[in-house]
């Protein structure tokens, strides 16, 4: 037996995607089980891990709050959408990854979604903005101090190119 | 040991990084089969109850629903688990049978097509409970009126045991002067970000089960296939499984039997994820909740004469190998310090609470808690300065190999210089002078020391020393490093990972010992059937035990590309000359054999090959724990771990006087793990380790109701520190070699944890000192602070 659907349609990552889901389906479950982008995580399902923070319009939201129909006709970036139009590693990631600011992977995604976001709006944050900009995201393994540290060389980075 | 290196210690970006960058990790619940079905829990609402009756039939009804298990079929068709003492009358299945033991734990479970549809036939699943009686509190679930938790067991007490390493009595009645006090590690545990998960699939025809996890456990296939009623070879579990986050906890046997025998029941493909709450409560996944009452005797020159500790761990309603927590700190028990007389006494003891899993550094932090405040009672009774007081009790440089009282021996470390560097890269003086200018200005401001050490290596030795019937002495880790026809290097690794960087490690030392370049070697995981003998990344030992396993194999690897050179080259073996993966003779450096050649002589030329060698080009290496394969003496001496880590920490912090809120202003490691394979990676884990450390010290618990209720179920309530609770962190590194491992490394999985929650309960105290308060209970959350500082008596027991 099938529960009643609804279709939504989205723009993910550049794209327009559309599927039918049932209304209760969440943003970070239509992103993972209908679209298979699974590299937006979940980690509590009720807001407070960042985990599963995605851009909407370039803000961060958290995906597991919000319903897919209640988004339809938006834009939403997941980290699939940060690499370069090549495939390869955006600044950011390559800071993360010559920073060392990952360990087990599983926050990453939120991680790099509310960093990218801040050096949108901007470009040339304070330490203590950064911490600000990341402290909705919990992190396990780096104690944070090498994601501050791959956030400031990107945006060091970023100001040369 | 001098000792020039062509790749290790140098910076090296992981290879792990790229697919974690681009969210092309392969999490569990990333891992999608078709038909795959989905499980959800009904968890007891009670602390102790005798369960009545359940209903399922309005569940049955619901779409999409598969099967509902309860207690009773599961536990008539699978064994019980583990447990790690010799307690053969306690049981422990995935589900409760008859009773429930805690509030939380798993009564019923539903399969259905959806994960939300499960949920929602969960909810009408009707248990009907007559509650018993319960008990919360360790001291009073160890008195003879307390309610057995297993009344077969005959008791709610798991493990008792007083060792009495050296002069106890002697140095207590001859010491000048004695302290006591009791401090409390709180009921916390890792909270990895991503929960435990489990996929499993029966294979009928091949009467095969396939099971994806994230999981980091040793004996894992072994333990499943005996619940399971299966040979081992029934179960193949895949290690490629990106684990996010673990520290020691991901053991989720029990949810992995059950999502095994669901997935063979209903004949299809069966995944369960823990949802937070899942996770918080019925996960069975607390850490260490433990009290010590610590004696100590000293003379009033500052020298530690004696020490008893008095340990009660409360490890909730079931026994995994959760005892043996309070095992492993017999191989550091006297931590840096030369202390030569010992009296230890564990205690194990089960309440109605979640239970307990293994939590980084098994036991270790909470253990170098109470030895850390042993010190600076010491020096507060004497009026002398902490940093003096360690000085003069800390082993000396020149003492190594250093032989403790209850069976271990340190194999390296200079503590005083490692101290030293510290309060050099802090400014020390100036830090002083800080916490002296925020106190003129009326602020409660205080500096904490504490100076630990980090078991590494992971020998389970204290299995036997917790279980005479166990006589376990091999921990065994291994590596298959294989070159390809194209002469690419591929290692293989017999364990899953949990951010480690095991890749990292693996490549940088195949490269390191065969010449060849880190960047271009792949390293897989196997699966259990292929896997060569592991025990999983546990204990602090992969950078020794895989590192050395991958360079006994690459060793191995380099003499049979030298005989086969010397062979073709019609000379002795010692002439060969080795470099970059080519060989040559030496003096006569234009005759040699290439990389390229050997590779495509010991692939295709069967006629090139020296008698007995085997065609192709692998080799195997299974490593032996270094100092391992002992058993335990009579009054319980044993080597557990061969290497000691060492950090020294040291930190400023103010408290709001009025809210209790406390602010860590300065934070420093010294960190001393021998020759680092990776910095970033050893930094990474301990900047990760700090920030748990401060985690348990000032934020997160397992809070329960007087009810029985779990009262921080979910990260609301179980307060992970963020970016900004954790302050900027520094590390000054040292390296002391260790003499018993491959290139001088030790562990470092554990580091910053193991002393971090020490110096912070130190910190907290200086600055509670000036108003005659102390404060001996984790975590020191802004409220216990605030209550200390307004109570009208000293909290101090």
């Amino acid at each position: 037996m099938t529960e009643k659907t609804i279709l939504v349609s989205l723009e993910v990552n550049g794209k327009p995607v559309s599927a039918r889901v049932p209304a209760r389906t969440t943003l970070v479950d239509f992103l993972r089980d209908e679209l298979r982008l699974t590299g937006t995580h979940v980690g509590c399902e009720h807001g407070t891990c960042g985990a599963c923070t995605v851009m909407l319009d370039g803000e961060p939201i958290r995906s597991c709050l919000v319903f897919a129909v209640q988004l339809e006709g938006q834009r939403i970036t997941t980290v699939e959408g940060l690499t370069k139009p090549d495939g390869s590693l955006s600044i950011l990631q390559d800071s993360f990854a010559e920073a060392h600011a990952q360990q087990c992977g599983y926050c990453t995604p939120g991680m790099l979604i509310s960093a990218q976001s801040l050096l949108n709006n901007n470009p040339q944050p304070s330490d203590d903005e950064i911490r600000v900009a990341i402290s909705s995201n919990l992190c396990r393994c780096t104690g944070y101090q090498q994601i501050v540290n791959a956030v400031g060389m990107a945006a060091e980075r970023m100001a040369k190119e | 040991m001098e000792q020039a290196f062509k790749y290790i210690g140098a910076k090296r970006r992981t290879k792990e990084a790229p697919r974690f960058l681009t969210g092309s990790g392969r999490f569990v619940a990333d891992i999608h089969l078709p038909g795959m079905k989905h499980v959800a829990i009904v968890a007891s609402p009670h602390p102790s109850a005798r369960i009545i009756s359940i209903n399922t039939e309005a569940a049955r009804a619901m779409p999409g629903v598969r099967y509902i298990l309860d207690g009773e079929e599961f536990c008539a068709h699978t064994d019980t688990l583990y447990v790690g003492v010799d307690a053969p009358k306690l049981k422990r299945y995935a589900l409760a049978r008859d009773v429930v033991r805690y509030s939380g734990e798993w009564v019923v479970a539903v399969v259905a097509d959806s994960r939300a549809q499960a949920e929602d036939a969960a909810e009408l699943v009707e248990v009907e409970y007559q509650a018993t009686p319960h008990v919360i509190d360790p001291e009073l679930s160890l008195r003879d009126d307390a309610p057995l938790i297993h009344p077969e067991h005959g008791s709610n007490q798991l493990y008792h045991r007083k060792f009495v390493w050296g002069p106890v009595e002697a140095a207590f009645r001859e010491a000048e002067e004695r302290v006591s006090f009791r401090v409390t590690w709180g009921r916390s545990s890792t909270v990895p970000i991503e929960t435990f998960g489990v996929l499993a699939q029966w294979h009928e025809a091949d009467q095969l089960l396939d099971v994806w996890a994230s999981i980091q456990m040793p004996k894992y296939p072994d333990q499943l296939a005996r619940a399971l009623r299966l040979p081992g070879n029934a179960v193949r579990v895949h290690y490629d499984v990106d684990v996010g986050g673990s520290f020691g906890l991901k053991r989720g046997i029990k949810h992995t039997v059950l999502v095994s025998y669901l997935a063979r029941k209903v004949g299809a493909p069966v995944r369960f994820i823990e949802d937070r709450l899942e996770n918080m409560r019925g996960g069975d996944m607390h850490g260490p909740d433990r009290f010590f009452d610590v004696e100590v005797a000293f003379n009033r020159d500052g020298i530690i004469k004696g020490l008893r500790i008095r340990a009660v761990d409360d490890v909730g309603a079931y026994a995994g190998r959760s005892p043996l927590q309070l095992g492993k700190p017999v191989s550091a028990i006297c931590g840096p310090y030369q202390i030569h007389a010992i009296e230890y006494e564990p205690t194990s003891v089960m309440t109605n609470k979640t239970p307990q899993e293994a939590v980084r550094g098994f036991g270790q932090a909470p253990t170098n808690l109470a030895l850390e405040r042993t010190m600076d009672h010491v020096a507060r009774h004497l009026g002398m300065d902490p940093i003096e007081l360690r000085r003069k009790n800390f082993i000396r440089k020149d003492q190594f190999p250093y032989l403790i009282p209850s069976g271990s021996t340190y194999d390296s470390g200079d503590y005083h210089t490692v101290l030293d560097k510290a309060l050099a890269a802090i400014d020390y003086p100036e830090l002083l002078r800080q916490r002296d200018s925020l106190r003129a200005a009326g602020a409660l401001a205080g500096i904490g020391i504490s100076t630990c050490l980090e078991p590494s290596g992971g020998n389970s030795a204290f299995e036997p020393l917790f279980n005479a019937k166990n006589d376990t002495t091999t921990w065994m880790d291994s590596c298959l490093v294989r070159v390809d026809l194209s002469g690419a290097i591929t290692g293989v690794m017999g364990t899953s990972s949990a951010g480690q960087g095991h890749e990292t490690l693996v490549a940088t030392v195949l490269g390191e010992v065969l010449e060849r370049e880190p960047d271009k070697i792949r390293v897989v995981h196997a699966d259990s059937l292929n896997a060569l003998p592991s025990n999983s990344p546990v204990g602090s030992r992969m950078a020794i035990m895989l590192g050395g396993a991958a360079a006994g194999a690459a060793r191995k690897l380099k003499a049979t590309l030298i005989r086969l050179a010397a062979h073709n080259l019609g000379c002795a073996i010692d002439d060969i000359e080795y470099a970059d993966g080519n060989t040559s003779v030496r003096g006569n450096p234009e005759r040699g054999l290439s990389w390229d050649k050997l590779v495509e002589i010991a692939h295709r030329k069967f006629h090139l090959l020296p008698p007995e060698m085997e065609p192709g080009l692998q080799a195997s290496f299974v490593w032996e724990v270094p100092t391992g394969g002992g058993l335990p003496t009579e009054d319980g001496r044993i080597q557990i771990y061969p290497c000691y880590s060492f950090e020294a920490h040291v930190l400023l912090i103010k408290i709001d006087a009025d809210t209790g809120r406390p602010k860590i202003l300065k934070y420093l490691c010294g960190h001393d793990c021998g020759v680092m394979i990776n910095p970033d990676v050893v930094h990474g884990m301990t900047y990760g380790g700090i920030a748990h450390g401060i985690g348990a010290a000032l934020y997160e618990k397992f809070a329960y109701t007087e009810e029985g209720e779990l009262a921080s179920g979910t990260l609301m309530d179980y307060l992970i520190p963020s970016s900004m609770e954790v302050p900027e962190l520094h590390i000054v590194d040292h390296c002391t070699p260790s003499p018993l491992t491959t290139f001088g490394q030790k562990g470092s999985g554990e580091s910053g944890y193991l002393g971090s929650a020490a110096a912070i309960c130190n910190a907290v105290n200086d600055a509670l000192a000036p108003r005659g308060k102390s404060i001996e209970t984790l975590p020191m959350s802004n409220l216990a602070i605030w209550n200390t500082l307004h109570a009208t008596l000293s909290a101090t027991r």
